[in-house]
């Protein structure tokens, strides 16, 4: 098991490192608007040097004046130990900012996910069960039309009703206008006003996914000898189902979630761009779009990293839950 | 029925009727409500696409223009303030004599001075006054009864007109006339002065208009106009023809009188109209409405344009001066209209017609969406049928490349490179290109993995055995005996797929880093609720087309799970 395990966070590493490479190449094709601009605004200040003298400057300041391989090695070196340079957009370093939004984007996911599982496995069970039935169908509807829905139309409907015909909620932000003149509590009670809408997309959004592989696996685990057994046995429906099909079910579920959980840490770009909750998502949806390379870079590294560890986990799990499963 | 009794054993092929696998897969497919749901809703989406292009009356970017009422300020009316000089024919009357008269005019002088020739002003009316030049010939000084009467300079004084000249101020006249030229008299009680006068201007306030262009007033004509009208007379005679005067208050309209009927001629107002616009050309019938309407105190009046539509104006007062606005209408851009016969749904931001970009930026949707899952299914068959075949290293080099790929964060590599794209200002239309490039890149890798482990299994079977017994060339084994087990899987994945890709098209769109302006799609379409307004008054421009989006991407989905379903029937019970 260790031996499985440390190989595979081996090749997770060996993988890590050509993405990276693959997304550096591929940022440092970004015409450097943002450098040129920089260059240009200093040079255009009296008594200053000139714009090329500037952009050299800068293009060296900002590790931007060797090739691509040697910029990577470069950039490489300085994050193994953990520095990821200053952002261009934010003007502070990358983790800094990193660490001042990261939580706002965990406790959405959190939320968000919790909720998903509490609404999902028990409608995907209850659909398999009721296979063909109204249920199902309504089940099976619903989940497709979460699947299918564009998140940003979703989110803007959202807003329309409950925030512009309503007047429940506001259309942005994480905080309400008076939210420095609030107590502890009531600050809280702000917060989560504000993560009502974006939670609620969130969830609709992806929780069509859970259900459906809940479903699927509930259906197969239904249709399995054990199962037929137990009924055979003449134990009753309640007892097969609770006993032995959701334990069963469980296992592929389990493994799936865990997979999910460094997810959490990735944030949920486009709603929180839309809500412009000040999250992971939307803080380096706004770094990218102004080709702020710095975080950018550490931004796509970061969410490489969260799916490799999130394969990992989900494999180690299959193997910790499932007894029957023997990694070789 | 009884025949077949009888002779039918358990293995009779006509006892057991026996279906094609696909034919199975057909049957099952079509026993799923929610597949033939999504079946009519992508047809009927493929019907508006591609048909509904051909068959809309307006193109993806026309622009619908619309008229407008918009009241814009057209004319303005003053009270005029100013004396107006009307110079005699073949006279001057220089503007610094005109300054000098104003002076003379407050101080209730009846003779000034100006540039060395002496003005006498002749009050004719109220502000009305008549200039005309001073030829000095005599003064008469009276002192204690006596009158002295010198000549002026060199001037001859015939005695006939000294007579007359004594005779005029012993009777206190102002003028008198001797071998038709006439003498005028001013001054005070002390002296007299004698001259001939010699009209070079008249000053009044009032201003002519005529009503037909090309008629010229002369100097006369004005003179004695205005006389007229500060006598009180309705009638008067210039140069042999007959006029009749009818005023108004401050207005008067004069009518030339040819064979007894009387015509319009010319309008003496003291009100300036001018337009606001220089290009305008303000009639005289404009002018006498305003008028009217300004001495009736009317706020509004209409008058029949030259294109025989009937204008609306109203008129504003500030002080003493009128502002007067037409509604007119105007040529603009028909920026959100609501749904209309002419407009089902509308018009967007550019005024361009909704239905019809939805129509073609569903097309764009669902090409982008077909190119993009013919270039995934391409490179997955091709890497995982030839990762799954030849195992090894090949696998392994194979499967590191899927890992590599399948770790890349697709959304936001493909945001930063639609903003690099925007840097660059790529034409929209390789935009495109370039859009179903990329996605078409990053979704390969979870259709090889499928198709290696697919094929990893099969290719232990008996039949491709056979197949390797009968000499069959490898890519051969690989395109035509295993890829075709595949698939079934690989149309499930492609039709999920293609909802998938379509969302994610939007989704870049909608943030404007996919397909941009001028080609529609329904990302793009959306975008306009990124402005509150639009949001909130404008479900037209956003609705319809999230509506599309949901439709399609829900349809391909029913349509894969209801083919999953169909191909693998292990899920029924």
């Amino acid at each position: 098991m260790r031996k499985y395990v440390l190989k595979r966070i081996a090749t997770s590493v060996v993988i890590l490192f050509f993405v990276s490479l693959i997304i550096y190449s591929i940022l440092r094709c970004t015409p450097t608007s943002y450098i040129e601009t920089l260059a240009r605004e200093r040079a255009s200040q009296p008594g200053s040097k000139s714009y090329a003298e500037w952009l050299e400057q800068l293009n060296a300041v900002y590790g931007m004046d060797c090739g691509i391989l040697q910029g990577f090695f470069k950039w490489l070196g300085s994050a193994v130990r953990g520095e990821f340079g200053d952002s261009w957009f934010y003007n502070i370093a990358v983790t800094e900012k990193f660490s001042s939004v990261i939580w706002d984007s965990f406790f959405l996911g959190l939320i968000s996910f919790v909720l998903q599982i509490l609404i999902a496995i028990p409608l995907g069970i209850l659909s398999a069960r009721k296979q063909y039935s109204k249920t199902d169908y309504a089940v099976t509807v619903i989940a497709l039309i979460g699947i299918s829905l564009p998140t940003f139309f979703f989110a803007t409907i959202l807003k329309l009703i409950f925030s512009i015909k309503l007047g429940w909620f506001d259309l942005y932000g994480k905080v309400g206008r008076y939210y420095d003149q609030l107590s502890t509590w009531g600050k809280f009670l702000d917060v989560a006003k504000h993560y009502v809408l974006p939670v609620l997309t969130i969830v609709i959004v992806s929780i069509g996914s859970l259900m459906r592989y809940t479903r699927t696996n509930m259906l197969e685990v239904l249709n399995s000898d054990f199962i037929r057994t137990a009924r055979a046995k003449g134990l009753s429906e309640s007892t097969v189902i609770n006993k032995h099909a959701f334990r069963n079910t469980l296992i592929p579920i389990v493994t799936i979630i865990g997979g999910t959980l460094p997810g959490l840490f990735s944030g949920a770009m486009i709603t929180e761009t839309l809500f412009q909750i000040p999250g992971i998502g939307y803080t380096s949806y706004q770094a990218m779009v102004s080709g702020d390379i710095p975080f950018a870079m550490f931004y796509m590294t970061f969410m490489a990293a969260l799916t490799l560890m999130g394969n990992l986990i989900s494999d180690i799990l299959y193997a910790v839950v499932d007894p029957r499963v023997r990694v070789g | 029925m009884e025949n077949n009794k009888k002779n039918m054993a358990l293995d009779d092929e006509q006892r057991v009727r026996v279906l094609s696998p696909s034919m199975l897969v057909f049957k099952r497919f079509i026993r799923n409500k929610l597949a033939i749901v999504g079946t009519f809703i992508i047809i009927g989406m493929f019907l508006f696409a591609f048909l509904g292009g051909l068959v809309s009356p307006y193109g993806e970017s026309q622009v619908f223009m619309g008229y407008e009422t918009i009241s814009k300020e057209y004319a303005s009316v003053t009270r005029n303030k100013e004396y107006r000089y009307t110079v005699a024919e073949g006279k001057e009357f220089p503007s610094a004599a005109r300054a000098t008269m104003i002076l003379a005019v407050n101080k209730g002088e009846s003779e000034f001075t100006a540039m060395d020739q002496t003005y006498a002003l002749t009050k004719e009316g109220d502000q009305f006054y008549r200039i005309s030049l001073m030829d000095k010939l005599a003064t008469a000084t009276s002192l204690r009864g006596i009158k002295t009467i010198a000549a002026v300079g060199e001037k001859e004084l015939t005695s006939e007109l000294k007579t007359a000249f004594e005779t005029a101020l012993t009777n206190k006249e102002t003028s008198f006339e001797l071998d038709g030229v006439t003498y005028y008299i001013n001054g005070d009680a002390k002296t007299s002065v004698l001259s001939t006068h010699e009209d070079v201007a008249f000053a009044s306030m009032k201003i002519f208009d005529v009503y037909a262009q090309d008629t010229q007033l002369n100097y006369n004509f004005k003179l004695t106009a205005q006389r007229a009208i500060s006598e009180g007379a309705s009638e008067f005679t210039v140069d042999g023809n007959d006029y009749k005067l009818e005023v108004e208050e401050e207005s008067a309209i004069v009518y030339a009188m040819v064979n007894g009927t009387a015509t319009e001629y010319a309008q003496i107002t003291d009100l300036i109209v001018q337009p606001i616009d220089s290009n305008t050309f303000l009639d005289i019938t404009f002018k006498a409405l305003v008028e009217n309407a300004i001495a009736d105190g009317e706020t509004s009046f209409t008058q029949i344009d030259g294109e025989g539509n009937e204008v609306t104006y109203t008129i504003e007062r500030k002080n003493e001066q009128f502002t007067v606005k037409a509604d007119s209408k105007t040529q603009v851009i028909q920026i959100y209209a609501k749904p209309s016969k002419a407009h089902w749904l509308g018009t967007d931001a550019n005024g361009m017609d909704i239905l019809t970009r939805l129509m073609y930026g569903g097309r764009i949707s669902l090409i982008i969406g077909f190119i993009v899952v013919i270039i995934q299914v391409t490179l997955g068959v091709v890497l995982g049928g030839i990762a799954g075949y030849f195992g090894k290293w090949v696998d392994n080099l194979i499967m590191r490349i899927v890992d590599i790929f399948y770790c890349i964060p697709s959304l936001p590599l493909v945001i930063i490179v639609g903003s690099i794209m925007d840097q660059m200002k790529i034409d929209p239309q390789v935009r495109i290109y370039f859009l179903m490039l990329i996605l078409g890149l990053l979704g390969w890798p979870g259709i090889a993995r499928m198709v290696r482990g697919q094929i990893l299994s099969l290719r232990e079977q008996e039949f491709m055995t056979a197949a390797e017994a009968m000499g069959i060339s490898i890519p051969r084994r690989i395109f035509k005996h295993l890829i075709p087990n595949v698939i079934p899987q690989l149309i499930v994945m492609a039709t999920m797929g293609l909802g998938s890709i379509i969302l994610t098209e939007s989704t870049l769109s909608f943030l404007g880093l996919g397909v941009k302006f001028p080609f529609a799609s329904w990302g793009n379409i959306i975008s306009a609720v990124s402005n509150v307004h639009v949001m909130t008054n404008f479900w037209f421009v956003w609705i319809p087309a999230g509506m599309c989006i949901l439709l399609t991407v829900l349809a391909f989905n029913f349509i894969g799970d209801g083919l999953r379903d169909a191909f693998d029937p292990k899920m029924k019970r």
